[in-house]
């Protein structure tokens, strides 16, 4: 690098001297604004809180089930090979908790994950820009629906329907299959919305290359456009399977009351998140081995889900590299 | 060339070179037009699947809502009349002495402990007189299109087992439902204490997460330094909370708001009650668990609406020499604000139909009063509809359709606003 | 109709006229353009133009920035169909048939008249499937390695990524990409390839190089070019039409001819103004 070449300054410095202020340049010098740090502190401590809200989440739901774990009957290999729970005879088997949440979560998926990627890919690239605009704010209604409406969805709606087409004997008033379907219907709009997303940030000019290549719409939007937004595609997914882990009220209401090892989804069984608010919903003595067993199930069910949200967002940040 | 003389008929062009195939390429355009149309075709159903569930959601809860009721009678209300006035058309003064006379002593006891007879309404009262004088009881009830396509069935139905009992046609969300407590009794059931615990609740929500989710969002992008390695810690944590099961917020409100703040979330420090009656499963406590949860979703909808005001607003008031506070004060929150107030009104009604957390923090099951402040105990909405739904007989579904209704009504006024308001900002810039 | 404008007459309202049949050099002509109008909604963005496109020759479109080059160019192998406002009326022939006639299919002609973008856009895929994925999705029967292979040299491409076909096609340089493109609308076997400002993200020898292949793929392809850059259609072009636009922000055809003719002895005033760089 070349040293710039000095230039001839335009006022003379003595010249300058002359003119300038003394009590100017000390104005110049930096002041001190206390309530601008002030109001900047308090700015960083509501951020903070939200960092406060994590550590609290973790350290109530640790410390509960801590002591939950530290109780005589309770074993940490019992509650994960236990297949029984049942914790007025000591039986603390957390298994058909979480048979019953991946059931109803697998079913949920089975519906969500192909009607939700289809909603997408027909929203964005076939859907003209006026038939978007009628059907993006009914996706909107949708996902806004309260889950509790959902649940009585589910109740009152989809089991008769089951029972009507599988026999009364067949399926039983509070089943899996029931919640499991409401949960998918209830997280398609999210999926859709999350892959939409997707889909759009694939660049135009792939699907112009695909179409002057002789594609048809589909092949366009199949072998190009897709697999062009598939992590974002995975992020979708993993994030709608985490909020149907963590989904509450339709189960609550439609699944079944009751801790059940059961893979059939017509019987009644009961999601971790439903156990958890159907027990806390009673009178519950805050020293009771019920009351501590639930933050154990909390515990778990909020690792489940912390652990696929990270894998979502890991997905995403790299495919964020693909095309920046 | 005018678009008539395009017809290879009228033009007699040649349409065949173009549709030949090329040497070693198959083509086989006709099998993939098919395929292509079977794909559109599947995309399209699956869309209308979506409106179908929609609609059918819609449907089952007003098919709930209204519908026939079969009512049967111990007393004939026509010999209760006094002085040529219908039962229906008595003051309340005249409805309490009615009550007063028939009532057992015990019974009249219990009505007033709930709530003294000279202070309920019209309404209450009459209700009353309904269910213990007249001996109003449901035998049956009937979905809307039930109702209108086999009504005849009903009638005959009827007329077989409750020879007594009249059918009339019954909407269960009426002006009464929304003025009138929560009753055991579906029939005289309302949704007052909830509406107003939903409104109060709401309220708390509101206070504190709209100036923290503003004031975090402005933390984060006005002052922290977006490549610190706390800022991104305080980012990613705000993105992983937005994710977490509701029911985990209302573990935390259980035990931080209920359990460890109850000396202050039960209004013990106001009132002086001793630490043995107080109880922190009041509003406060539910307000302030809400708060938390949509907290995260308020903060990214405030950095959204932050970052949308242009650069070129903050450089015109540095360069008139405002400090940083005065810019973000003066210039960047009143431009941000329709888009803070947008993403507000989200959080509202995300907060509002949110079941889980309340049951967990522990709304009461039996209020018969309406919440008075922070510090009363609480029933919400949804956890009414969540009640009513888990009861096993019919009546009970209705009233919990038209509890929905309710509260679908309060997210479309919601959401109608939230529309407003964008477009107006819309039409601004 | 079935007569065309080979050979462009100007009136003083500078539009083209029809004046010999089409009929006699038919066969060189690999697209005739016949008073094509081409509107956005209510806008015209270009009004009845005329061009005939020679077979196995460089026909370049030139003219100022918002002249419609671009969008004239889309509408020969109906790219513009894509925009749901856009119309276009007057006819395109190829091979004796209209491509805007009732029952021509636009995949069938995009498969036959194919197109390299501005920007280079490879498919976020691997080289080989990238030159591939055409040929798969047409049912190409043959050997599909030989084809890549013959492709990517057609494009002058193979010797620099023949060791690392199955690496992402995003990994190679603008240059590169571009030539790949080049390669994937190759791949179909087009008898027209359409370029559209295919040189103005590279730099100046990743541009030589697309000019350089562009004169060797002439023995086999008609190729279409709209640049912005005259000297790249004076070097590159056998023909040369210059399009401008008139008030009404409509692009028109000034004129059209022998490259060698419209740039040293142009027939109109406004094409020796831009040629000599008075405007635009």
């Amino acid at each position: 690098m070349v040293e710039p070449q000095r230039m001839k300054p335009l006022v003379d410095r003595g010249a300058l001297s002359t003119v300038t202020d003394v009590d100017f340049a000390a104005r110049l010098r930096p002041q001190r604004r206390p309530w601008e740090a002030v109001i900047e502190s308090g700015l960083f401590v509501a951020a903070l809180v939200s960092v406060l809200t994590t550590a609290g989440i973790i350290y109530v739901l640790g410390y509960e089930a801590l002591r939950f774990f530290l109780l005589p009957q309770v074993t940490l290999t019992e509650f994960v090979t236990g297949t029984v729970w049942q914790p007025s005879i000591d039986q603390f088997g957390v298994m058909p908790l979480v048979s019953a949440t991946l059931l109803t979560s697998m079913i949920g998926m089975l519906v969500a994950l192909p009607l939700g990627l289809f909603i997408a890919v027909y929203l964005s690239e076939y859907a003209a820009p006026r038939t978007r605009g009628v059907l993006k704010p009914i996706l909107e209604v949708l996902a806004g629906v309260p889950t509790v409406v959902y649940g009585f969805f589910a109740l009152t709606f989809v089991t008769p329907i089951l029972q009507n087409i599988f026999g009364r004997n067949v399926v039983e008033i509070y089943n899996t299959a029931s919640a499991g379907l409401v949960v998918g219907i209830l997280v398609t709009p999210l999926v859709a919305s999350m892959s939409e997303d997707a889909l759009h940030a694939v660049p135009d000019s792939l699907r112009q290359a695909a179409l002057s290549l002789g594609a048809t719409r589909h092949e366009m939007a199949l072998r190009v456009v897709v697999p062009a937004a598939l992590s974002g595609l995975a992020a979708a997914f993993i994030v709608a399977i985490s909020r149907a882990v963590g989904e509450t009220m339709v189960v609550a209401i439609a699944a079944g009351a009751g801790p059940a090892l059961t893979l059939n989804p017509f019987k009644g069984a009961e999601t971790m998140a439903g156990h958890i608010v159907r027990i806390s919903g009673g009178d519950l003595s805050y020293d009771s081995v019920d009351y501590k067993s639930l933050f154990a199930i909390g515990l778990l069910l909020f690792l489940i889900t912390l652990g696929l949200n990270l894998l979502s967002q890991r997905i995403v940040a790299r495919y964020r590299e693909v095309y920046e | 060339m005018s678009a008539a003389q395009r017809d290879p008929s009228v033009t007699g062009r040649p349409e065949a070179p173009l549709l030949r195939g090329q040497e070693g390429y198959s083509d086989n355009v006709t099998g993939r037009k098919r395929q292509a149309r079977r794909w559109e075709l599947l995309f399209i159903v699956s869309t209308l699947v979506g409106i179908v569930a929609l609609g059918s959601l819609l449907y089952n809860v007003l098919d709930s809502a209204y519908g026939l009721v079969a009512i049967d009678v111990k007393v004939d209300p026509a010999s209760l009349a006094r002085g040529g006035v219908a039962l229906e058309a008595l003051p309340a003064s005249e409805l309490a002495t009615l009550l007063r006379e028939k009532l057992k002593k015990r019974d009249l006891k219990t009505i007033e402990k709930e709530q003294p007879l000279a202070a309920r309404s019209t309404e209450d009262l009459l209700g009353i007189v309904q269910t213990k004088v007249v001996g109003v009881d449901v035998v049956g009830t009937w979905v809307l299109s039930g109702s209108l396509l086999r009504r005849r069935a009903i009638e005959a139905e009827l007329a077989r087992t409750h020879p007594n009992a009249t059918l009339t046609f019954k909407s269960w969300l009426r002006p009464a439902f929304l003025s009138s407590q929560q009753s055991p009794d579906p029939m005289r059931s309302g949704v007052r204490s909830a509406i107003l615990g939903s409104l109060w609740t709401i309220l708390v929500t509101i206070v504190v997460a709209l100036p923290l989710g503003v004031a975090a969002a402005v933390y984060l992008e006005e002052y922290a330094a977006k490549d610190r390695r706390l800022t991104q810690v305080i980012q990613t944590n705000i993105n992983n909370l937005a994710g977490v099961p509701s029911i985990i917020y209302g573990m935390l409100g259980l035990t931080i708001f209920v359990r460890l703040l109850e000396p202050l979330t039960s209004g013990a420090w106001l009132t002086g009650a001793t630490s043995a009656t107080a109880n922190g499963r009041t509003i406060l406590s539910a307000g302030l668990t809400l708060a938390l949860l949509v907290l995260p979703l308020q903060i990214i909808n405030s950095q959204e609406a932050i970052r949308a005001v242009p650069g070129s607003l903050r450089q015109a008031s540095y360069g008139l020499g405002a400090t940083r506070w005065q810019t973000i004060w003066a210039h960047v929150l009143p431009s941000a604000l329709p888009g803070v107030l947008t993403g507000t009104i989200l959080s509202v009604s995300r907060a509002i139909g949110e079941t889980a957390p309340l049951v967990v923090v522990g709304a009461s099951t039996a209020i018969f009063q309406d919440p008075s402040g922070p510090f009363s105990k609480f029933t919400v909405l949804p956890i009414q509809i969540y009640q009513w739904t888990s009861r096993p007989q019919a009546e009970f579904r209705s009233i919990a359709a038209a509890a929905i209704l309710v509260l679908l009504a309060m997210l479309l006024s919601l959401n109608a606003a939230a529309v407003f308001l964008r477009n107006r900002t819309q039409v601004r810039h | 109709m079935s007569q065309t404008t080979p050979a462009i007459a100007l009136s003083p309202a500078g539009r083209a006229v029809a004046s010999t049949a089409v009929a006699g050099i038919a066969d060189e002509m690999a697209i005739v353009a016949d008073n094509v109008d081409i509107y956005y909604g209510q806008f015209q963005a270009i009004r009845q133009v005329s061009l005939p496109v020679q077979r196995y020759q460089i026909t370049s479109l030139i003219g100022p920035s918002g002249c419609g080059k671009s969008t004239f160019l889309r509408s020969l192998n109906r790219m513009n169909d894509l925009i749901p406002s856009a119309r276009t009326e007057g006819s395109v022939i190829y091979r004796g048939v209209d491509i805007y006639g009732p029952a021509v299919d636009p995949v069938q002609v995009r498969r036959r008249i194919g197109m390299v973008f501005q920007k280079p856009n490879p498919f976020p895929k691997s080289i080989y499937d990238n030159v591939a994925w055409g040929a798969r999705i047409n049912g190409y029967s043959g050997n599909l390695d030989e084809l890549v292979e013959s492709c990517l040299r057609q494009a002058a491409l193979w010797d620099e990524v023949k060791d690392k076909l199955r690496d992402s096609g995003l990994g190679l340089s603008g240059g590169q990409q571009q030539r790949l493109c080049i390669a994937r609308a190759l791949a179909v076997k087009p008898d027209v390839i359409l370029m559209d400002e295919p040189c103005s993200a590279l730099d100046p020898i990743a541009t030589l190089r697309i000019e350089e292949l562009m004169q060797e793929l002439k023995a086999h392809y008609t190729i279409v070019i709209v640049t912005h850059n005259m000297q790249q259609a004076a070097r590159a072009s056998d023909h040369t039409a210059f399009f401008m636009v008139s008030d009404d922000r409509a692009g028109y055809l000034v004129e059209s001819g022998p490259t060698g003719d419209v740039f040293t002895n142009p027939k109109d005033r406004r094409t020796e103004d831009y040629i000599t760089g008075r405007f635009g």
